[in-house]
């Protein structure tokens, strides 16, 4: 039975509470509906889906949504702890009988079975440990008839097989002696006591382990404010935030967190954005600036208005795209999944082959050697080990990786993104700021500095390309007033053509200056010293005859250096490709150290690099925007977008960078390497774990060695294998950004 | 004694091949109503076989009892689909199959097993 609350949208009248009531109470399961309208939710108690109660609502015409409150959380977290305890509980029962039976035994006070009043002792500690069994382990044995009911055998059918066949063979022994030898009259009533009491346990230590897996999933999802300070009738209220529609005026005060994605309309402010891309460093905002929901306004107040609402905000779609990759998994994982299937009953063969070898080749006392390795056999087996070492490393690295602002698809980029050793970065925006800013002006013949820019200004200022943006700002600078153009030609990864006042003007590359037949022999020298000092050369021909050069230069982020640097430590080739001239290209390499570039490449053609790169047997990651870069992002092997905030389209490539730096590529490359090597490790030890155990539980090295397993070790180490997997996955979390190593 | 253990024990292993390997459970039609409810307790996925109608949308309804956390996440591996499951509260998710087969569900450790068998006319 649970109580729900929902927000409940489109009630206009009171007549309209019970239109919704009728819609809830349609739905199977509802035992109690109230809705309230003033609030507009409604609070609904019953078994039922909230998936079919939200379409009732909806189908009746009106809207529905659940609200997940800070009850259902801790609601959530109580039940959790609670079975934490019960689970505690058990095992300490358990262990209450197992543990002083065991010290008993190996002291010797322990009556034996020869004599009739040893059968009464021994009899009614059978007695004691059914108990035990039932109150401790009866999930295992009801677990596993139901598992077996349905053809299913799994980690309860070994548990019961194994407490159960020492229970009952104890008993037997105990009420009838005489089955066996006198030498073999040992009863095994601790040892299934002790197994029920260490599998609790380790079942406990393993949930707590698991709480900690989910925390960066958690921590995401409590970003999320639960209402917004809407301005409605010039009235600010506190709105849920499910009744927020799109392009309300949402107010937001300092140190507040910020509802939904909108643009500011009103007022300045700096914003924390590092819990959703990883920048340490506030962001001013002004009017105008995008702000993202989750986020954390730390001084000014200001108003802003809604753009994107329920799961189309990016906090939304991060969330869902983190707990989809979290539930995704690499090809690594594939075959532990395919032996997890068929593992059980393949350990019940070899638990039933380990008690007829005994039993038909010991040469003393072969019932009791044939039961105890069968039952240790039984115990030692660990399916859970198995199935849990890729998820849940998954889970953790993703996770992880999330906190820094990169967001990674799936498991396989994962997994493909750790075996890079060469990634390709576009220049524009990736290595550098991506805003270009006029560095200087260089005239010819009879033409001035104000009409070359006046000439170019005029002819890119419908343009939204970086170098277009910079030249129109140093002539809006300069108070140059523009002209119209005319006959306006875009030539794609060159430039421009245009009319303007009557003359034909050329603004591009050197390409499109031997394209249009025009000399600039005389410009060389001035493009070559330009472009060796990392500035873009433009060429600007008027009527046919070089007018000038604008060099226009954009400045390399702070930590592109670093980010280079870090991709070399870690074997990884860097390779540039830009759409400038080779001089300026030369320079950007040599100054950050780039391993190799590509030059005056056209928008099309980085498709064709990046296969080239991978045609020479290297695994490519390739860094551009996710816009135009698209085709070049789906060729690579990992495709890595890059901005900032909500620039960037999350869905559109293997890995998201939500702060423009290439750290964040850092980032996901050590964090990828660090979750596989993980996820191995993991791998490793459950098989070797599964492959050793069992035939050391079966026996193995007793010819040789003497050495043979007792069933409660065997109880111990399984507990112990999957506890062992989640805390290694834990280690993740203790994974530190390249920028924080600054 | 030893012939009749042995006997017995290579029985025992024949039984457990053909039971958990080569005999399968009864599958449960969708019925209809094309929503089918799902108990999620003790190991199991009650119904774990389940036939369901070939490009025709179905629903299927988890509840989960087992407060256990390998019972938290239902897998559907083939689908590239998850679902997570709350303790106590019925969670639906809607599919569509295009092809006829099997298309098996499970918890993350592969200790809770389904299967949707998809048919025509059903």
């Amino acid at each position: 039975m649970t109580v729900r609350h929902f927000s409940i949208g489109g009630m206009s009248c009171a007549g309209c509470v019970a239109g919704v009531e009728k819609a809830l109470k349609s739905v199977d399961g509802v035992i109690m509906s109230s809705v309230n309208f003033a609030e507009h939710t409604a609070e609904v108690e019953g078994s039922f889906s909230s998936a079919a109660l939200i379409k009732a609502v909806v189908d009746a015409g009106y809207e529905a949504a659940l609200l997940q409150s800070e009850e259902d959380t801790a609601e959530k977290e109580a039940a959790e702890f609670q079975y934490y305890r019960r689970l505690l509980k058990k095992a300490f029962v358990a262990a209450l009988v197992g543990v002083p039976l065991f010290i008993l035994g190996m002291s010797g006070l322990l009556p034996d079975l020869n004599n009739a009043q040893g059968q009464i002792v021994w009899f009614l500690i059978g007695l004691a440990t059914a108990f035990v069994i039932w109150f401790s382990g009866a999930h295992f044995y009801t677990g596993a008839w139901k598992a077996f009911k349905n053809h299913n055998a799994n980690m309860d059918t070994l548990i019961a097989l194994g407490t159960g066949t020492a229970w009952l063979f104890s008993m037997v022994i105990t009420i009838s002696p005489e089955l066996v030898p006198s030498l073999a009259r040992h009863a095994y009533f601790e040892a299934a006591a002790i197994i029920i009491a260490l599998i609790n346990f380790g079942s406990a230590l393993e949930m707590r382990a698991r709480g900690k897996t989910s925390e960066a999933i958690k921590r995401l999802i409590g970003l999320q404010p639960k209402t917004a300070r809407v301005v409605r009738d010039g009235k600010e209220t506190d709105v849920a935030i499910n009744q927020v529609g799109l392009n309300e005026t949402v107010r937001v005060r300092p140190g507040e967190k910020i509802p939904l994605d909108g643009v500011i309309i009103d007022g300045h402010s700096s914003v924390d954005e590092s819990m959703l891309t990883g920048e340490p460093l506030a962001v001013e905002k002004n009017t105008g600036h995008e702000v993202i929901g989750g986020t954390i306004n730390k001084s000014g107040s200001f108003l802003f208005q809604t753009k994107r609402i329920g799961n189309e905000t990016a906090l939304a779609q991060i969330i869902a795209l983190v707990r989809k990759a979290q539930n995704s998994k690499p090809a690594i994982g594939k075959l532990a999944d395919k032996i997890s299937a068929v593992f059980v009953p393949a350990v019940l063969m070899i638990a039933v082959i380990t008690f007829l070898l005994w039993f038909n080749l010991a040469e003393e006392m072969p019932v009791s050697y044939a039961l105890v390795t069968m039952m240790t056999v039984l115990i030692i087996a660990c399916p859970c080990a198995l199935g849990l070492a890729t998820p849940i490393s998954i889970m953790v690295g993703v996770g992880k990786a999330a906190e820094f602002g990169v967001l990674i698809r799936n498991g396989e980029a994962l997994q493909t993104a750790g075996k890079l050793n060469a990634v390709v970065l576009d220049k524009t925006g990736t290595i550098t700021k991506g805003q270009p800013s006029v560095t200087s002006v260089v005239n010819y013949d009879e033409w001035q500095e104000k009409d070359i820019l006046m000439f170019a200004a005029s002819i890119e200022k419908g343009s939204e390309h970086p170098l277009s943006e910079a030249i129109v700002n140093a002539a809006v600078e300069q108070n140059i007033s523009l002209s119209d153009s005319q006959n306006f030609q875009a030539v794609a990864g060159h430039g421009v053509v245009a009319d303007i006042d009557a003359h034909h003007v050329v603004l591009g590359n050197a390409a499109l200056m031997q394209k249009n037949n025009i000399d600039f022999e005389q410009a060389q020298a001035d493009a070559q010293s330009l472009a060796e000092n990392a500035q873009t050369p433009v060429y600007l021909a008027v009527d046919k005859q070089l007018a000038g050069i604008i060099a226009v230069a954009d400045p390399i982020k702070e930590d592109s250096a670093q980010a280079i640097n870090a991709l070399h430590k870690l074997g990884i080739k860097v390779v540039m490709l830009t759409g400038d001239n080779k001089h300026t290209a030369s320079a950007v390499a040599k100054q950050l150290s780039i391993d190799e570039y590509f030059a005056e490449v056209l928008p099309e053609d980085k498709e064709q690099k990046v296969a080239l790169l991978q045609a020479q047997g290297k695994i490519v990651g390739m860094v551009g925007d996710g816009i135009n870069d698209a085709p070049a992002l789906a060729r690579a092997d990992v495709g890595f977008a890059i901005g900032t905030g909500t620039d960037v389209a999350i869905e559109s490539a293997d890995v998201t960078l939500m702060r423009g730096s290439l750290l964040g590529v850092v980032d996901a490359i050590a964090i990828s390497k660090a979750t596989v090597r993980n996820i191995k490790q993991n791998l490793f030890g459950a098989f070797v774990y599964n492959s050793l155990g069992i035939p050391v539980a079966a026996g193995i090295l007793f010819p040789l060695m003497g050495i043979l397993l007792n069933p409660m070790i065997a109880g111990a180490a399984m507990a112990m294998s999957s506890v062992t997997v989640v805390s290694n996955a834990n280690r993740l979390r203790w994974f530190r950004s390249a920028g924080a190593e600054k | 004694m030893t012939f009749g253990v042995n006997l017995l024990g290579v029985a025992l292993i024949a039984a457990i091949i053909w039971w958990f390997w080569l005999s399968t459970a009864t599958a449960q039609s969708i019925g209809s109503s094309r929503l089918i409810e799902i108990q999620v307790e003790n190991g199991v996925y009650s119904p774990a076989r389940i036939e369901v109608p070939l490009e025709q949308p179905f629903t299927l309804r988890f509840i989960r009892k087992d407060a256990s956390p390998c019972a938290e996440k239902v897998l559907f591996e083939g689908l590239d689909k998850s679902l997570q499951l709350p303790l106590e509260e019925p969670v639906e998710i809607e599919l569509s199959l295009s092809t006829a087969g099997e298309y098996a569900f499970s918890c993350e450790m592969k200790m809770y097993q389904g299967c949707l068998l998809a048919k025509e006319n059903i």
